[in-house]
């Protein structure tokens, strides 16, 4: 009976009025920045300082500062890339999906998580430029009209799908994510005492001002918006996993990879979700807005996600065996017991079993114990696409030309570097912008059918 | 041109009854403030269904339009090159990006027009009743009739709901 009545707690707790979400969340860009936001700043500049000095070295000497060789053309930074996108995935999930479905939870997280969402993306975009070796030319992957011939792009290409995806998806987020946030943009600008403040946010909020015929326009435009990025989030992941599926490699070359690859980045993405609003809600005390149930909700989705995912390895196997292919069966044996079987069993190990533990009420509710699994979550994803990729590669058809392969201090570099700027990113965010939103909150606020509630 | 009075509520359950009791009444709402969407108070104000979906549409058409027709023209009239023996129009390899062309034409478009109809632009001041307006108090515009009496009706309704008139 307990739980039936704890499921309809109140979405926020502390019993607050509208205008104590407004100072709340307002705060938190008002006061000086804790130490603990110092430390966790300090820390991202260096990483991404890191990255910098890599990617200006790997950039001014060529691309052999890499450990690939002629049998692994791919490794770190594709499977960093994937793993970015994936990141991504769970931003634009909560707020365009959570939205259709009418599920009031996510009006806590989903400004932070569509954050989440760009600034992943913005580090999955810089993978594929990095790793053309000349990225000055980036700019062929567009369809110009040039003084080459006209030479167009090659539409029929995956990767040249990829070009288009990756960039309407951050379009799209981004759009979606300012759109989202004039009204609150608003509201910042109507409290703020300072010039700088008023000049800024009062450009920034496109004079907003609560009317309600704006609102009600507002809102369709808003669930188009989550509508169309609804599918476009799907569509993204899918477009990723044909880099691989439309190849003839064995382990690569399978209609399983878009559905596999779309639950394995929610997954990823609800596990770097659950990290970063753990952090946020313990340093910017904000445990009455991200509650136990919104954790809670989340680790349900992991388990759903993992589910699809473990699911998906074990398709994998089976089809290789009933397919009768000698290459698709070796290269799965390989996986599991060649010689990355080590990166392997820590992908089982990490995205079979840790959610497992979500199983159970009391593991959900332990915000320690959440925090740990879903760091776990992350490893783990992070080598489901270094797996797929190099255990595909590394013993290709002609047992000569077999090798192996290892990072230099160069990929290893690139990819804190990529940590160091999405942390860095996200820190300035929570800083600068309200990162819950306070109209939609307010919208929950009396959630629950107590209508007789009086504010004030 | 006639006075419009200003009534200002605490939750958005007194503003949503006021409006009721004021359409009721047979007076006009000239427009609502409040921080945020109240559910229902577009079907109290008697507003319209936005017909902005439509303009998506022709967005989302135009998008897919030049999504395949583009590819097409490159791929098959302006240079076309034989890429592993397949077809000039190669269509089905054409999808995904017309996909992404259409999402993309289809969101910007959508938002650009919200924006061209509110005539929003850089920077523009907010016209607004009141700063709370966007932080914790809901505000009602009404159209007073060309009779005497009906600012009084008009308050006593207000008043029900636990408002106040704050100018007018």
């Amino acid at each position: 009976m307990a739980e039936h009545l704890s499921a309809r707690d109140p979405l926020i707790h502390g019993n607050k009025n509208f205008e104590d979400v407004t100072n709340d969340i307002c705060k938190i860009m008002d006061r000086k920045p804790t130490w603990l936001w110092w430390l966790g700043f300090s820390i991202a500049l260096s990483a991404l300082t890191l990255g910098i000095v890599s990617v200006t070295y790997q950039i001014m000497t060529g691309i052999g500062t890499w450990g690939l060789n002629k049998t692994v053309g791919w490794a770190f930074d594709i499977t960093n890339f994937v793993f970015w996108v994936g990141i991504g995935h769970a931003g634009t999930l909560i707020s365009a999906i959570l939205f259709l479905f009418r599920q009031k939870w996510r009006t806590s997280i989903n400004r932070s998580a569509e954050a989440m969402t760009i600034f992943a993306v913005v580090c999955a975009g810089l993978f594929p430029i990095i790793h053309m070796g000349r990225p000055w030319l980036a700019y062929w992957m567009f369809p110009y009209p040039n003084f080459r011939g006209p030479l167009w792009i090659n539409f029929r290409s995956p990767l040249a799908w990829d070009v288009f995806a990756i960039g309407t998806y951050l379009i799209i987020s981004a759009t979606f994510w300012y759109f989202g946030m004039i009204p609150d943009l608003a509201t910042v600008r109507d409290r703020a005492k300072s010039k700088i403040k008023k000049f800024f946010f009062g450009a920034l909020s496109l004079g907003w001002n609560g009317s309600f015929r704006v609102w009600h326009r507002y809102e369709t435009v808003y669930a188009l918006l989550a509508g169309l990025a609804a599918p476009l989030v799907v569509s993204v992941h899918t477009v990723v996993s044909f880099d691989f599926a439309t190849s003839a490699i064995p382990g690569w070359h399978t209609t399983t990879f878009p559905p596999y690859f779309v639950a394995g980045a929610v997954f990823s993405g609800f596990a770097m979700v659950l990290t970063l609003m753990i952090i946020a809600r313990k340093t910017l005390r904000l445990e009455d807005y991200i509650t136990l149930t919104h954790i809670e909700n989340m680790t349900k989705v992991i388990i759903l996600t993992g589910g699809i995912v473990t699911l998906s390895y074990a398709t994998e196997f089976f089809m290789a065996w009933y397919s009768g292919n000698g290459y698709e069966q070796f290269v799965f044996l390989n996986r599991a017991l060649g010689p990355f079987a080590w990166a392997y069993w820590i992908m089982v190990g990490c995205n079979l079993i840790t959610p497992q533990f979500f199983w159970f009420r009391s593991i959900r509710r332990n915000v320690t114990l959440v925090f740990i699994l879903s760091i776990f979550v992350n490893i783990g994803m992070w080598f489901e696409r270094f797996v797929i990729i190099v255990t595909s590669l590394h013993r290709d058809f002609l047992p000569s030309s077999w090798s192996m392969y290892k990072p230099t201090w160069v990929e290893i570099g690139t990819l804190i570097g990529s940590f160091g700027l999405f942390f860095t990113l996200f820190l300035l965010f929570i800083r600068t912008m309200p990162m819950v939103s306070i109209g939609e909150v307010k919208s929950v606020l009396h959630y629950r059918g107590d209508g007789e509630k009086s504010n004030g | 041109m006639d006075r419009q009075l200003v009534a200002e509520f605490r939750n958005e359950y007194d503003l949503l009854g006021s409006v009721k009791a004021i359409r009721d009444a047979g007076f006009e709402i000239v427009d609502a403030y409040t921080p945020f969407a109240v559910h229902g108070l577009d079907k109290a104000m008697g507003l319209k269904k936005s017909r902005i979906n439509q303009i998506s549409f022709i967005f989302a058409l135009i998008g897919i339009t030049v999504g395949i027709l583009g590819q097409y023209w490159v791929s098959a009239v302006n240079w076309p090159i034989n890429i592993g023996g397949r077809p000039w129009n190669s269509l089905p390899a054409f999808l995904p990006v017309a996909f992404e062309v259409m999402v993309l034409f289809c969101g910007l478009g959508t938002v650009f027009s919200f924006f061209a109809w509110r005539k929003i632009k850089h920077g523009k001041s907010g016209l607004q009743p009141n700063l709370r307006a966007t932080n914790d108090r809901f505000y009602v515009v009404m159209k007073q009739g060309q009779e005497r009496k009906s600012s009084s009706v008009m308050l006593d309704i207000v008043k029900s709901f636990h408002g106040e008139m704050v100018g007018e």
